[in-house]
């Protein structure tokens, strides 16, 4: 308490004239309750960002109070209202001395959800945000994938630290593709974003490996805004990988990322998530409320830009992953698999724009409902007047668990060109006796045969996704799964 | 030494309504028997109360497989104690590959017998043998579970489980419905290899056309429910020949008679 109020005064002696640097010297962990301009140079300040991104930060704030009313009340999820005034802006990471010293203080169901994902325990004590020793192993492997980045050019670090080290890049990118002012979550992200992940692929160079948020845990950890920005230059190559299968166990709080991505002329970026958020308990308790604004500007021609996602986290998710396709005969993918479970809902899908010609889209959507879950995929292919001979191939399935969920699909469809051709296909089935009978005839136990069939039914989307996360996207999907069925 | 299979005075409803009643049948290892009727016999549902599928509820009377109550046992623990059901009408299982399919059903077997799990190296070994016997394409195994499949591959799929699966006793439902003749001359070579001393197979039919090719040690005529005669191999040359009609009426009259 004593170091909140230490900060709320820091904050009072920062009202009116912004000082670069000013607050360098406090220990304060956490601003104070509630959101003001006061906070949003508070944590500018805190990252000793440049004055252009705190105005930038500050723009965002004014356009998100005059947004009031404007919070999305379209999509299909049905929430309490948030109350933004009663959430906390900025947190520090806890010092080491805050943190749990070993797996034993960590709750035993969280270590239990982990053994069966098949985590291994140094990752599961980074995760589990244990204090990290010098010995921890990952650090050699940290050094030596930055090294071996280095070599070829490729810059892979936290948003605050290309913040300060390659302010040109972030200032030019920064908002090119989510502005600031884009959509409610999106614009209090832009804010109070606290940090994220930057990536920069210089022309010409295939990213030598594949890149994950998992090895930058320790280096920062990153909180409920977190903002990541990815540029591959021409004819580069990149695959991220966002997120990993660790639950957090946070009770009912507001996440709301902006993931931008930019491609240039034949360059291509493959991007990967496995969501697995806290998603409440059984009867609906808690939970993560997921608000993303994902977007990809295919600005080069022949540029490609591809998304994956497996969604089995978080109460609320409302997320739909975008393409602008500008540049002529650039690709845009969507391979989803969004399953929920108890109480949980999803309103997700994603967006293909159509500007450039031949421009082409296809879109895979799997969902999965048990409980009295409901799952709602919402996208849109809009086909631009310029864009000649554009092709979209639309395919969404959904599955039912039990006889008390929902799945729901809602297409939107503009063309305004007509040599485009844009296909939808849509089906809702499910898990028939006939099959579970089938299985179980030939010795699989209930559970078995469950994972068996919805993991058969997300085969188009798993196989997209980079090998090490395919096998975890199955096992976290018999996890999520267990006992769904009764 | 208890027989293979044992049903005594079996009854059973499914949706309320009762299909089998008061059926009695006793199946020693090494055999092959045919049990052939009318529809609406209770031929199916003998097959599936055989293999415990749900909805199927027996009333009344037993079943023993080598002495052991199958009752009481769930549908995938007598998959593990070796009753294996070919089904008339094979299950797709899109986006499974038939090879994952059989390689976890064939694992949860084997560890149901305490035996070792098969890596998948060792098991295609098994399946790509067992494959030749149905003169399968090697394709088909690799493909989704039945997604696709003709009607006469599906079957050979069946039968191909089965002989992987190496069941203590198979209940084949109408296998050779839908069968083209060559097809039919396959799934039946595939069946008679698989005739084994410590073995039992209850071929439930309609036509005798089948047993031309498997040929039974005894054939059973199922009417209203119940077991009605049995006898050797010239029984279903004799079904062929006058149909079922006299079984039907007989049971009809008595049925009269008792209300």
């Amino acid at each position: 308490m004593a170091t909140n109020t230490e900060t709320a005064e820091t904050i009072r002696s920062l009202t009116g004239e912004y000082k670069y640097g000013f607050v360098t010297d406090i220990a304060a962990e956490q601003a104070p309750r509630g959101l003001n301009e006061d906070i949003v140079r508070f944590i500018s300040a805190k990252k000793s960002e440049p004055a252009w991104l705190l105005e930038w930060r500050l723009k965002a704030f004014r356009a998100w109070c005059a947004m009031e009313a404007e919070e999305p009340a379209w999509a299909n999820l049905r929430y309490p209202a948030i109350d933004y005034q009663n959430a906390y802006y900025y947190s520090a990471p806890k010092s080491d001395a805050d943190r749990p010293k070993s797996l034993d203080e960590i709750d035993p169901e969280l270590l239990a959800t982990y053994e069966k994902l098949g985590i291994p325990l140094r990752e599961q004590e980074a995760l589990a945000g244990i204090a990290v020793d010098a010995v921890f192993d990952s650090i050699s492997v940290a050094t030596t994938y930055k090294e071996k980045l280095a070599e070829v050019g490729v810059i892979f670090c936290p948003m605050s630290e290309a913040v300060t080290k390659h302010p040109e890049l972030v200032r030019k990118y920064l908002g090119s593709v989510v502005p600031y002012s884009d959509n409610f979550f999106a614009t209090l992200n832009s804010a109070v974003f606290s940090d994220g992940s930057f990536v920069y692929i210089p022309e010409g160079v295939r990213c030598p490996m594949e890149l994950s948020t998992y090895f930058r845990i320790n280096a920062a950890q990153t909180g409920q805004f977190e903002r990541t920005l990815i540029v591959a230059e021409k004819g580069s190559y990149v695959s991220y990988l966002e997120g990993c299968t660790a639950p957090m166990r946070d009770e009912n709080q507001l996440h709301a990322a902006v993931v931008e991505l930019v491609a240039m002329d034949d360059a291509e970026i493959k991007y990967s998530t496995v969501q697995n958020w806290y998603p409440g308990d059984e009867n609906g308790k808690g939970g993560i409320f997921n608000f993303v604004t994902k977007r990809g500007a295919c600005r080069g021609r022949n540029s490609k830009i591809s998304w994956t996602q497996v969604e089995t986290g978080s109460a609320i998710t409302w997320k739909y992953p975008s393409c602008i396709l500008q540049g002529d005969n650039s690709v845009g993918e969507f391979y989803s698999v969004a399953t929920t479970t108890n109480l949980q809902q999803a309103d997700t899908g994603t967006k293909m724009i159509h500007i450039g010609k031949n421009t082409r889209s296809t879109i895979i959507s799997k969902g999965i409902s048990a409980g009295r879950s409901q799952g709602t995929y919402r996208g849109l292919v809009k086909v631009l007047g310029g864009a000649e001979n554009a092709r979209n191939y639309t395919q969404c399935d959904s599955l039912l668990l039990g006889d008390k969920c929902g799945a729901h699909t809602i297409p939107y469809i503009e063309s305004r060109n007509r040599t485009a051709r844009v296909e939808h296909e849509a089906t809702t089935s499910k898990i028939s006796e006939d099959q579970l009978f089938y299985c179980s005839q030939r010795g699989l136990s209930q559970e078995d045969a469950i994972s068996l069939i919805v993991n058969g039914f997300c085969k188009e989307v798993f196989k997209e996704l980079p090998m090490e996360f395919a096998v975890e996207a199955t096992k976290l999907m018999n996890v999520t799964l267990e006992g769904a069925v009764g | 030494m208890p027989s293979l299979l044992e049903i005594k005075d079996l009854h059973a409803t499914v949706g309320g309504q009762e299909i089998l009643r008061g059926l009695t049948l006793t199946v020693e290892a090494g055999e092959v028997h045919a049990v052939m009727g009318p529809n609406g016999s209770g031929k199916s549902t003998l097959a599936h109360v055989l293999a415990g599928r749900p909805g199927y509820a027996v009333t009344k009377g037993e079943i023993r497989l080598q002495g052991k109550d199958l009752l009481e046992m769930s549908t995938e623990a007598r998959a593990c104690e070796g009753v294996f059901l070919g089904l008339q009408y094979p299950v797709e299982i899109p986006g499974v590959s038939n090879m994952y399919f059989l390689k976890a059903a064939l694992n949860a077997i084997r560890s149901h017998r305490g035996e070792t799990e098969l890596d998948a190296i060792e098991f295609l070994k098994i399946a790509r043998e067992k494959a030749k016997l149905l003169e399968m394409n090697e394709n088909l195994l690799q493909r989704a579970v039945n997604v696709g499949f003709s009607g006469g591959e599906k079957k050979r799929n069946e039968i191909f489980q089965m002989a992987l699966l190496n069941p203590t006793l198979a209940v084949l439902d109408e296998t050779d419905s839908g069968l083209d003749i060559d097809a039919l001359r396959i799934v039946s070579d595939g069946i008679n290899a698989l005739r084994s001393e410590t073995r039992a197979i209850l071929l439930i039919t309609h036509y005798q056309r089948l047993l031309e090719y498997i040929v039974p040690d005894k054939v059973h005529v199922l009417s209203e429910g119940r077991i009605v005669k049995t006898g050797g191999k010239e029984l279903a040359l004799e079904l062929e020949k006058s149909g079922y009609a006299d079984f039907e009426k007989k049971d009809a009259a008595a049925m009269t008679a008792s209300a």
